[in-house]
């Protein structure tokens, strides 16, 4: 105690203008925290003393009191044991004067917080409406899809369903390794978003199970086969593999391994078109494992407090890895969540192509419009979770079941039944994107590994003195 | 040359670069009406509005990967961390996605943010908010840690850090924020990053510190002087990339080296700079290298215990004598 004594009376004699400059003789021999704590403190006395001077004579007496007040036994300036607001306090004494004339009509007022902290004394009712999107109810007629749009659309959903088959069909022959989660049941979420967007305009990401939607957004498949096979004319040169697809062309952002992570992303690629101040839009996709992570939630905070332009786009498929979304979420009807931050939520049917459409073309037009929306869409992957899963997990003939409703024979149905196509040439459809698929694989087989100088490229923007 | 606290000198350079271009924001807890908790930003939501000065929820892993997609669809973000303790909540965006993001997209998407804010320990805050965070985050290709210890480098590095094309991490001090030093009046004064300062010549034994701890270090350096002993020191500034080259150049001349830093010592700063100086100058060593750290502990509360655990002058003193095998 009396060694601690020993400091404040060396803290009590010391003058200058700049510690760390001019007193190190006075400083000398004592611990490093009371050198840093003096040089903190010494800077608040000075300022007391400018007030003194008349620079700022509104400074209240009790700032000039902290500052000038003596330490304490031990040495510590009062407070200091939260030093967050210790150092605040200290600084803040400074503003006074302009927190008083700054922000008053973005403040609430004295009746608004006495208000905001009353109890209701009746129970509080709140009433939730949800939008839905069923399946079978839309034509695209109404949705302003021209025929031909729908077949490409078909030819889309087709070219993601045989690519990925080919993609299980590879890994099998060992020409693709890593982690490969398959997108396969989940076609009509990706095909139905695009066609609702500005593409190639507004800006979309993803989480890892990201083939189809890269497909969907106009990514070369040859290029995405070779960056499965790590090649360098993969859509990341060979960089990010399965998970982790981009393509800055098309401004899709990712391609992202975290579950949930890219939900904040999401955010802030909405948040550069608000600042901007253009009419281009967010697009964020994650799996219904991400909502129960602290990120989404974050996300939609953020998103719901700045107004963002975005729309999060909850891809449901009924599984986080193994765990089925009631063993997962507190509430499984998970557009829910919306509520909680104050903007809309909708659940469309994700074997439906149209009501995807719908939906999208709907929480996108309020985007624009600087309103962010949660859409949960319910799908169904037919895979397991990645290559390596068997899905054991699931009931018997639960997936026999889920595919009687599959998004490609239903949307081959309708264009047949709308006579939009014929049976013929539909076929012809699958045998091109048959053929585009192993043009795709034939891509990759040919290109090069990526030579092995590109380790140490693009890790910054610059050289870089890597480690040898 | 202007005298300036380091406070005024981290806004002066966010304010500089914020009038040179319109896309670089500054978005944070509490740095737009309460002016900022140390009030580094004071004054900066009169200037630029609230779309350039945005206050944050307590939402560290949110608004951080906010940023970072706003850095990725062309903004210049400047994100302050209330402290870099608070950093640990937004760790997977930092790391996973701002580090990552140039190099897994093949280059596509770079992230240039600066993530700000005080680093260390500031006092009896006790152990969650008193870590060192710099060897943790150095140790990560793709972020650029700045660690600078007077106004005048953090206002140069700080503007270099705003135009850099990736992500840095520019890291301050509770206790320095008050500091005050000369700021070069040149227009536009930038410090390149990378660059080590030799901040005081000697021949005896080379002295290596950075932010506090350069302080700490150069009141040894005072008590070294008085018994006959001449220290070189050299502040690092950035500790990734680092500088090694200058830290080379005085070796050679002074032959001992002791490394000082406030991180906990496993897989810190100071081993990585001593790793690196007995790969290229081992030759040149006479005597082994030592370093300076906190103990290998969480920080306490306790005044006595806290003073034991910050590095102080005279252990500095201590290790420097060692390697020149004095007393």
């Amino acid at each position: 105690m009396e060694e601690r004594m020993g400091h404040a009376q060396t803290l009590s004699v010391e003058t200058g203008s700049c510690a760390a400059y001019t007193t190190m003789d006075a400083l000398r021999r004592r611990p490093a925290l009371s050198l840093l704590r003096d040089m903190a403190q010494k800077s608040a006395k000075e300022e007391a003393a400018e007030r003194k001077e008349g620079r700022d004579e509104t400074a209240p007496q009790e700032a000039q009191d902290a500052a000038e007040a003596p330490s304490t036994a031990n040495g510590h300036p009062n407070g200091e044991a939260d030093a967050e607001d210790a150092e605040a306090e200290r600084a803040s004494d400074e503003a006074p004067a302009d927190e008083d004339e700054g922000e008053e009509e973005e403040a609430p007022s004295p009746e608004e917080i006495q208000a905001a902290s009353e109890v209701p004394s009746a129970p509080v009712k709140l009433e939730l409406k949800f939008k839905t999107y069923p399946g079978d109810q839309f034509t695209h007629d109404e949705l302003h899809l021209g025929d031909k749009q729908v077949v490409k659309m078909y030819r889309n959903m087709l070219l993601q369903r045989r690519f990925e088959e080919r993609c299980r069909q590879q890994y099998q022959q060992q020409n693709i390794s890593g982690f490969l989660h398959l997108y396969i049941g989940q076609e009509a979420v990706s095909t139905g978003t695009v066609a609702a967007i500005r593409h190639g305009e507004d800006s979309v990401i993803t989480a890892y199970r990201d083939h189809g939607l890269a497909l969907a957004m106009g990514l070369d498949p040859g290029e995405c086969m070779a960056e499965l096979f790590g090649k360098e004319t993969g859509v990341t040169d060979g960089k990010g593999g399965s998970m982790h697809f981009f393509g800055r062309e098309e401004r899709f952002f990712g391609g992202h391994g975290i579950v949930g992570a890219g939900v904040p992303l999401a955010a802030g690629l909405a948040f550069a078109h608000q600042y901007r101040g253009d009419e281009e839009i967010c697009v964020g996709f994650f799996g219904d494992g991400a909502v129960q992570q602290g990120a989404f939630h974050e996300a939609l905070n953020l998103a719901g407090l700045y107004d963002l332009p975005a729309v999060f786009i909850c891809e449901n498929n009924q599984y986080g890895m193994g765990t089925h979304i009631e063993r997962a979420a507190a509430n499984p009807d998970l557009y829910q969540q919306a509520a909680a931050y104050d903007m809309p939520g909708a659940v469309a049917n994700g074997q439906d192509v149209f009501s995807v459409n719908r939906a999208v073309q709907d929480h996108v037009e309020m985007a624009r419009e600087g309103q962010p929306s949660l859409l949960e869409v319910r799908t169904y992957r037919y895979q397991g979770h990645s290559i390596s899963d068997p899905a054991n997990y699931r009931a018997e003939g639960e997936l026999e079941a889920q595919q009687k409703s599959d998004a490609i024979i239903r949307l081959k149905k309708y264009l047949l039944d709308e006579d939009l196509a014929s049976g013929d040439t539909l076929d012809e459809i699958d045998e091109e994107v048959k053929q585009e698929v192993l043009d795709a694989i034939a891509f990759a087989e040919e290109s090069d590994l990526p030579d092995e100088s590109a380790l140490y490229e693009n890790v910054y923007a610059g050289e870089y003195s890597f480690l040898s | 040359m202007a005298e300036m606290q380091l406070r005024e000198a981290i806004r002066a350079a966010m304010t500089e670069e914020m009038h040179r271009d319109e896309d670089v924001f500054l978005l944070g807890e509490e740095v737009a009406e309460y002016d900022g908790a140390y009030k580094v930003s004071k004054g900066m939501l009169d200037e630029f509005g609230d779309e350039r000065v945005v206050d944050t929820p307590i939402s560290e892993e949110g608004f951080a990967g906010m940023g970072i997609g706003a850095a990725m669809n062309g903004l210049r973000p400047i994100v302050e961390f209330m402290t870099f303790n608070f950093s640990f909540v937004a760790f997977d965006q930092v790391v996973n996605n701002a580090a990552n993001m140039r190099y897994m997209s093949g280059g596509q998407y770079g992230v240039p943010i600066v993530f700000r804010g005080p680093n260390g320990s500031a006092g009896q805050l006790g152990a969650t908010h008193s870590n060192s965070t710099e060897s943790l985050y150095a140790n990560f290709p793709g972020l650029n840690v700045v660690a600078p210890s007077n106004p005048d480098d953090a206002k140069g590095l700080l503007k270099t850090a705003i135009r850099d094309p990736d992500p840095v991490l520019f890291m301050e001090s509770e206790l320095m924020y008050g500091l005050k030093g000369e700021v070069s009046e040149e227009e536009d004064y930038t410090i390149p990053i990378g660059e080590a300062r030799v901040a005081r010549k000697g021949g005896d034994v080379t002295l290596v510190a950075h932010s506090k701890m350069y302080h700490v270090a150069t009141d040894a350096a005072e008590q070294l002087s008085e018994e006959g002993y001449e220290a070189e020191l050299i502040d690092p500034r950035t500790i990734k990339p680092l500088d090694i080259e200058t830290i080379i150049e005085s070796v050679q001349k002074t032959n001992r080296l002791v490394v000082v830093d406030e991180s906990n010592p496993f897989t810190s700063f100071a081993g990585e700079v001593a790793w690196q100086i007995q790969d290229r100058a081992f030759d040149w060593l006479d005597a082994p290298i030592a370093r300076v750290n906190a103990p290998d502990v969480p920080a306490p509360y306790a005044p006595n215990l806290m003073d034991a655990y910050v590095p102080g002058a005279d252990q500095i003193v201590d290790a420097a004598k060692r390697v020149m095998y004095v007393e």
